[in-house]
Parts: structure tokens; C-alpha cells; sequence
């Protein structure tokens, strides 16, 4: 305190209304208060994934020799990753087996979604809760609860053994790519019915009641007024199983088997065992490419579907 | 009352479908307590006979409990930190008009649409290139980055839900920025700051993929498990693992569902 009142007062005057001007830019400009407000999930961000996703394309473009990677700039990655069958193979097969996962549990999940938005009447709030209550359990734990129902001497062949309807266990229920299908779509459920429930929920039930007056039956009702209405929430479940599913490697590892390896399984390899970083860094890039890709058609093939409905 | 119209009179097909998928959501999780009194380490039927021997061994179990406590800390320190940058952002994408704001938020959702395995690998990466040794305050880094875009998509709406004008209508009576936000904008958001931490905190407690890239020595509670996994005579102590969490976490979530949707129920139900 005492320093400021040493100083002049023509310098204390310049000070203040300096800083009294700067104070009263500030708050006037309402973007940069925002963006001052944003800053710090920002930064977080920028350090925990821009900064590390620019390191990692540089990475994917470097060569692992040795213990040492070599930071020379290669193409040798993505020519590798090209050429040999099995990366494009194991690609393919994440993309196909996730995308079966996503219809099948949308599929699924539909019905059970629309049963809860149109026919549940009491008790609304229990069955949003019973439906998602599994999802708050270890992902890991319902991965391996389905080990436990496939497996060699699992529930279903030990129960079908016990009940005399088979001698020998069945091998093709665990360590396919049936398995992680049946098993994602168990895990990611709640994604598929979350969503969904929500854009039936939301639908006029006036619309409904004016399409039968109109002669609609409910076959003619469903495909024509709640199926179109329901269409955003069906998209969004399909992406949010769609994409994380490409990348998991849980899944695959415990009831895959060999003939159910995904690409994600190959990536963790890189940075393990095979020690080859910037080949996992350039296999990452083609996935997350990959996955862009499809979602970029996939979301332009809806907006045309959902126009033409229209 | 609402009056039961033609079009949402009682189905019962659908009603028996929605028994059956609810039986394939839960069946399959209740296996593990089912098989975690069986005394056998071989999970078959018919079960060999009861036993609570392997919750004996699971409390004698010194990993098990400091991976657990890892867990913990881990999740906490992510959930406080996440919620507050996600409280953050919310306020300032609701409350401020700003230029280039739509690309701004993009890329803050941008983790909902990127696998774990590429976020978690690109992080390792990043550390790895700066010499951060890995350790539990990666694995936090990594599960901030998950939770973020979670912990702001569950506060927005709470920003959205109340009138901008309790806010000026504190700041004409003399409330500074500060006070203002605190006792008028955070009760009101409170619900929101509640919801978010505890889904933060489930996130990753219960996140694997990045932890398993992230973690050094010190194993988080699934990195434990899913080293378990892997040997069939460890199986029982799991499976009596996995029953305790599922009922810890389906009472928390069970209560904390039941108060969350309760106290907004009174607002939304009636437009149902």
C-alpha cells in the first residue's frame, strides 16, 4: 500500500486508467472472457491430445532401429502397412466385426427401446435404470463373464453336458469372431439404448394419433412417422458403438482366439512386444483414417436417406 | 392422467421381448457371483459346492488392495479435475457468445469419437519422447482427457436449464464475478457438478485400455484383473473380485440414478 502512494500521482493516474481500460476491454469483449474462461480445459487438452497426436503423426513418417528410433523422415511405414496382407486383413476384419456389433445391437436394442418409451406407463424411471445399470459395471468383468458362458467347459457346455444333449463340448462358441460380436453387443448396450430411447421419447405422440385418423395402419405409422423420428438417435448409437469398438483390444484378446485378432490387438503388439513405435504409430493413423472415412459416408449416406424421407 | 390411446395400448410381444433382452443384460453378469462361491477353480456346472474360502483369500490379497487404492486415488484426482475443467467449459460455451466457438467445442468432444487405444498410444508417445516416466499421474492424464468432453456434455444442459438473468440480477445487487458464480450459479449447477464427478470416477475406475499403455509399476485395479485373467487357479479370487464390485457399484449408481432423476423428474415427467 505504502509503495503506491510513494509514487506520483500523474504515474498513479496513467496506471489506473490503464488498467482501468484493459478491465473495462476485457468485460466488454465477451469472446475473449470466454475464451479466458476456456483457456485452462484448452491447455489440457492441447497437452493430453493435440500435442501428442502431432508427435505421433511425425512418429508414423520415423523408423524404429534397434532399441533406437531414428528420426530420418520414411515412407517405409505406411509401404509396409500397405503391402503386407495382413494389416489390411486385420483392418478389414476390425471394421467388419465392429460394424456387425453395431447393427446387431442396435438391432437388438430397438424394440426394447421402444417398448420403454411407448408402453411403459408406470415405472419409467426404474426400467431407464434397470436397462442401464450393467453398463456401470467393469467392462472388463462383463467381457469376462461371456469367457465364462462360451468357454470350453463354460456354462453352456457344461449345462448342455450335464443335461446329456451333448458329449463333447461345442469348440466354435468361444475364440471367434461370433464371440466378440455377441459379447460387444452385450457390453455397449446401453450406448445403442440411451440414445434411441431418448429420440422416441421425444416424438409428438399427436403425430402418431393424426396418422392413424388419417388411415395409417401401424405398420404405415412406424415406418412412415416414428422410424424417420427416431432416425438421430439410431445414427448416434451407431457411432458411438461403431467407433470405439475398431479399437478395442480387451474384447478380442479374451474371447477372440486367433481367428478373431484385430488390428487393435496389432497395434498394442508394436508398442510391447515387437518394439516398433513408429510402425504402431502409422498403423494408429490408418485406423483412425479408416474410421474417419467410414463415418464421413456414413454420416452423408443419412442426410441423403433422411432427405429423401423428407 | 394420461389416457392410454390405441396407439400405445398394452403389446405383449413386445413386453415378453423386453423381459429376454433384460435376461441377456443381466444373466451373463450374475455368472460371477454364481460361480464365485463355487468350490472349484474350474468354472463348470454342476457347481461343486459352496464355499466363501475365495473371499478369504481375496481380503488376505496385498496387490489386490493397493491396486484398488490406486484405482481410487486415481479416479479422484481425475474426477475433481475433470469436472472443474468440463464446469469450466460448460459456463463459457453457454454463457458467452464467441467467435469460432462450434470448432472450439468440436474439438473438446473430439475424445468421444477417438478410440482409447489411439489416445492412450499417442499419449504414451508424448511421454515417452519428453522422459516422463510412466506412473499413475499418466494414467490420470490420460483419463482427464476421456472424461473431459463427459463432464461438460453433463453440465451444459444444467447451464442451458436456468435463466441467464439470476445471474445479472446477482451482479446488479453487488455481487462480484466470483461471488456470483458461487452462490447463485454453482447451487443451481450443483445436480450437474454431482453427476459429473461420479460418472467421471466410474469412467475411470474403470477404464483399462489407456491405463493398461499408461501405467508403470504401480497396476490400477483393472490392470490387476486383467493380469488375473490369465492364470485359471486365480480365477476364483477374480470372479469373488468382480462380485463385490458389481454390487458395490449397482447399489451406488442404483441410489445416486434414483435421487438424480427423481429430483429432475418433477420437471421433465410432465411434458411426457
Amino acid at each position: 500500500m505504502s509503495d503506491v502512494t510513494v509514487t506520483s500521482d500523474a504515474a498513479l493516474e496513467t496506471r489506473k486508467s490503464w488498467s482501468r481500460r484493459l478491465r473495462a476491454r476485457f468485460l466488454r469483449s465477451e469472446g475473449l472472457r470466454g475464451y479466458v474462461l476456456l483457456s485452462p480445459t484448452l491447455i489440457v487438452m492441447g497437452i493430453t491430445m493435440c500435442i501428442p497426436f502431432g508427435i505421433m503423426v511425425a512418429m508414423s513418417f520415423w523408423s524404429q532401429s534397434g532399441f533406437e528410433v531414428d528420426t530420418a523422415f520414411t515412407l517405409k511405414n505406411y509401404q509396409e502397412a500397405i503391402d503386407r496382407p495382413l494389416y489390411e486383413a486385420l483392418l478389414i476384419r476390425s471394421v467388419m466385426i465392429s460394424g456387425t456389433c453395431t447393427l446387431a445391437t442396435v438391432l437388438i436394442s430397438y424394440p426394447m427401446a421402444y417398448y420403454v418409451a411407448f408402453h411403459v406407463h408406470k415405472r419409467k424411471l426404474l426400467w431407464i435404470i434397470l436397462m442401464t445399470l450393467p453398463f456401470w459395471t467393469s467392462y472388463l468383468l462383463r467381457v469376462f463373464s461371456w469367457k465364462i458362458i462360451l468357454g470350453y467347459n463354460g456354462v453352456i457346455n457344461s449345462g448342455l453336458k450335464s443335461l446329456g444333449l451333448i458329449d463333447e463340448p461345442l469348440t466354435f462358441l468361444l475364440y471367434s469372431p461370433t464371440a466378440i460380436v455377441i459379447t460387444l453387443a452385450h457390453a455397449w448396450a446401453a450406448f445403442a439404448i440411451l440414445p434411441i430411447y431418448v429420440s422416441l421419447e421425444k416424438i409428438d405422440r399427436s403425430l402418431l394419433e393424426a396418422a392413424a385418423d388419417l388411415g395409417e395402419g401401424p405398420v404405415g405409422r412406424f415406418l412412415r412417422v416414428t422410424l424417420p423420428l427416431s432416425l438421430p438417435g439410431v445414427i448416434a448409437a451407431m457411432l458411438m458403438i461403431f467407433i470405439p469398438t475398431v479399437g478395442d483390444y480387451v474384447t478380442p484378446a479374451l474371447v477372440g482366439g486367433p481367428d478373431g485378432l484385430m488390428l487393435a490387438n496389432i497395434i498394442e503388439v508394436q508398442f510391447g512386444r515387437v518394439n516398433d513405435w513408429p510402425m504402431g504409430a502409422a498403423l494408429s493413423i490408418m485406423m483412425m483414417i479408416a474410421i474417419g472415412l467410414i463415418t464421413v459416408i456414413y454420416v452423408w449416406m443419412t442426410r441423403m436417406i433422411t432427405r429423401r424421407i423428407a | 392422467m394420461r389416457n392410454i390411446s390405441y396407439i400405445d395400448k398394452p403389446n405383449r410381444t413386445l413386453m415378453v421381448y423386453a423381459l429376454v433382452y433384460l435376461a441377456f443384460l443381466y444373466i451373463p453378469v450374475l455368472f460371477l457371483p454364481l460361480f464365485s462361491f463355487n468350490d472349484s477353480i474350474y468354472i463348470s456346472f454342476p457347481l461343486a459346492g459352496l464355499t466363501t474360502k475365495w473371499y478369504g483369500q481375496l481380503f488376505a490379497n496385498e496387490p489386490m488392495f493397493a491396486s484398488l487404492w490406486n484405482s481410487v486415488k486415481v479416479g479422484i484426482v481425475t474426477s475433481i479435475f475433470s469436472t472443474l475443467l468440463g464446469l469450466f467449459a460448460a459456463k463459457a460455451v453457454t454463457r458467452y457468445r464467441m467467435p469460432g466457438k462450434a470448432p472450439v467445442v468440436f474439438v473438446i468432444m473430439l475424445p468421444l469419437v477417438i478410440p482409447y487405444i489411439i489416445m492412450g498410444v499417442a499419449l504414451l508417445i508424448l511421454v515417452n519422447r519428453m522422459g516422463i516416466p510412466l506412473s499413475l499421474f499418466t494414467v490420470t492424464m490420460g483419463h482427464i482427457l476421456v472424461c473431459v468432453p463427459f463432464a461438460m456434455a453433463t453440465m451444459i444442459p444444467r447451464f442451458e436449464g436456468f435463466d441467464k438473468s439470476m445471474e445479472e440480477a446477482a451482479a446488479d445487487l453487488g455481487e462480484n464475478a466470483w461471488w456470483t458464480f458461487w452462490r447463485v450459479t454453482l447451487p443451481i449447477v450443483f445436480p450437474g457438478v454431482l453427476a459429473s464427478l461420479l460418472l467421471c470416477f466410474t469412467i475411470s475406475f474403470d477404464e483399462f485400455i489407456m491405463a493398461f499403455f499408461l501405467a508403470g509399476t504401480e497396476p490400477t485395479l483393472p490392470i490387476f484383473i486383467y493380469s488375473q485373467l490369465r492364470f485359471p487357479q486365480k480365477l476364483p479370487g477374480v470372479l469373488a473380485l468382480g462380485a463385490l464390485i458389481l454390487v458395490v457399484s449397482f447399489i451406488v449408481v442404483f441410489i445416486s440414478q434414483w435421487l438424480r432423476r427423481r429430483g429432475s423428474d418433477d420437471f421433465t415427467s410432465s411434458e411426457v
